[in-house]
């Protein structure tokens, strides 16, 4: 079959990208191998560990389980948009350091990302609620606790911030 | 790259999605939340020639109640947005037990309904929940349209009533009579896998308690949804003390065939079937006792 080409226009962390794909790159693959950004990990590329978690307008969505097409006019943000200037971490990465809560650090960016919109939505989470949002993220290193500790303690850091 | 290729087409309209459907048949699929078909197709398992994303047709999404007899899911509607409507789990408290053991988040955020049921995973729960809730189903073809109910809907492993000019288009879901009940519970091994065994069970009272009408679907334990209703006969003009309840629970073992995989025997599948039988029977009872 001759290769079924799209103009898309996406933004991510708020640069406007376009770029002529294939329609069955994965967004997974089209942020890595096109846009450069490999902040972004791909684990089992079938929707299981949460690796390749990315927003889509702000909500939480695996981007080995969409299509690059898929994401013409949207926005998207990723793990290299979370640092402010100067690469200073933000509430919920400095939390991640200093409580310890990723060692290798593939399964982080999905992390990040999946709680970022998490905390948005619910500022002022119990713990249980937190390990629910963390369940569809695999970590084989942490044991989670640590994860766990630091989403709590961001959390905190947001709503301090916040009032 | 992990899919084969295809050609990708974002429908314009309901009218232009049926028209390429009627023109590929099944050489083409519908793309809906993606998170079953994409994951199928990067393993190759699925190699569609055309794909149709149905994404941007947004009348296919949200819960309509204006009707009193029926709550009409639209097809497109995504599970996360019905874990947030208030009113739509009031109506539909089925949903509110069974939503958070699909999955998890990030795959609720993109997931709808209408993918879920034209599926057809037998280990899934929502259509147990059509069929314990009497669900119809509503489907569209260019030339015309029909409701086919869940009992009917369901045909096989993976395997729907749906033709291959058609698309499931809206859920209706038949208003609770008074003084009903409901509960949902499963067993998995982890978080978010798909269910060992899971049962919906839908229980109806009389002004003194006496339960007239009982619904039992089950998932997991089958190649499609199972209608175990016929079981709760022991229940029907009784107060559903424990005695009624547990000759149901041990009638729904006998009624079932689950296959075993990796994570349980057929055996461990037909004692946890009948554990949640009772469970959720007696949950629902108490449920709809608030009601009386
Ligand atoms: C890690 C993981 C865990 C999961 N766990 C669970 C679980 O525990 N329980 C569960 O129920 N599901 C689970 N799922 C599957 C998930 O619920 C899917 O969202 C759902 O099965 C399919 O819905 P979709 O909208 O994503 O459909 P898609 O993947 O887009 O489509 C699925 C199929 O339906 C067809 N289709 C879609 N919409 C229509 C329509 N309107 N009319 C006709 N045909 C249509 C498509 O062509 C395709 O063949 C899991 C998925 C993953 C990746
Ligand atoms: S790479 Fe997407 S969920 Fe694992
Ligand atoms: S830190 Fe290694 S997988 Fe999570």
């Amino acid at each position: 079959m001759a290769s079924d080409r799209h103009d898309i226009e996406v933004s991510v962390n708020g640069t406007t990208y376009r770029r002529d794909t294939d329609s069955r790159t994965l967004l997974s693959d089209f942020l890595r191998h096109e846009l450069r950004l490999a902040g972004t990990h791909v684990g089992c590329e079938h929707g299981v560990c949460g690796a390749c978690t990315i927003l889509l307008d702000g909500v939480a969505v695996r981007s080995c389980l969409m299509l690059a097409v898929q994401a013409n006019g949207h926005e998207l943000s990723t793990i290299e948009g979370l640092a402010g200037k100067g690469n200073a971490l933000n509430p919920i990465q400095q939390a991640m350091h200093e409580h310890h809560g990723l060692q290798c650090g593939y399964c982080t960016p999905g992390i990040l990302m999946t709680m970022t919109a998490f905390l948005k939505e619910n500022p002022s989470p119990s713990e249980d609620d937190v390990r629910e949002a963390l369940s569809g993220n695999i970590c084989r290193c942490t044991g989670y606790q640590n994860i766990v500790d630091a989403m709590m303690a961001a959390a905190e850091a947001l709503r301090t911030a916040a009032s | 790259m992990k899919p084969a290729p295809f050609k990708y087409v974002a429908a314009s309209s309901l009218d232009h999605a049926l028209s390429l459907k009627s023109e590929y048949g099944d050489d083409a699929r519908f793309l809906a939340g993606g998170q079953s078909l994409i994951p199928t197709m990067n393993f190759r398992l699925a190699r569609p020639s055309v794909l149709i994303d149905i994404n941007g047709l947004k009348d296919l999404a949200g819960v309509d109640r204006s009707d009193t007899a029926y709550i009409r899911v639209g097809a497109l509607t995504r599970y996360r947005d019905l874990e947030r409507d208030g009113d739509f789990l009031r109506c539909c408290p089925l949903f509110a037990d069974a939503l958070p053991h699909i999955a998890h988040p990030q795959i609720r955020n993109r997931g709808t309904i209408g993918g879920n049921l034209s599926h057809a995973d037998p280990a899934s729960e929502l259509p147990a929940l059509a069929v314990a809730m009497r669900a119809r189903m509503r489907i569209k073809s260019s030339t015309r349209q029909r409701d086919v109910p869940a009992s009917e809907f369901f045909m096989g492993l993976l395997t729907t009533d749906i033709g291959s000019d058609e698309m499931l288009v809206e859920i209706a879901y038949p208003a609770m009579a008074p003084r009903t009940g409901t509960c949902f519970q499963e067993v998995a091994r982890r978080r978010g896998d798909f269910a060992l065994a899971g049962v919906a069970a839908v229980v109806t009272l009389d002004e003194v308690r006496r339960c007239t009408e009982i619904r039992l679907a089950l998932c997991g334990v089958g190649e499609t949804p199972v209608d175990a209703s016929a079981a709760g006969a022991h229940l029907i003009g009784t107060d559903c003390n424990d005695e009624a309840i547990g000759a149901v629970a041990a009638e729904v073992q006998d009624m079932i065939y689950p296959s075993g995989n990796v994570h349980a025997t057929p055996d461990y599948q037909r004692h946890i079937a009948g554990v949640l039988a009772r469970r959720t029977l007696s949950a629902a009872f108490q449920r709809a006792g608030h009601g009386v």
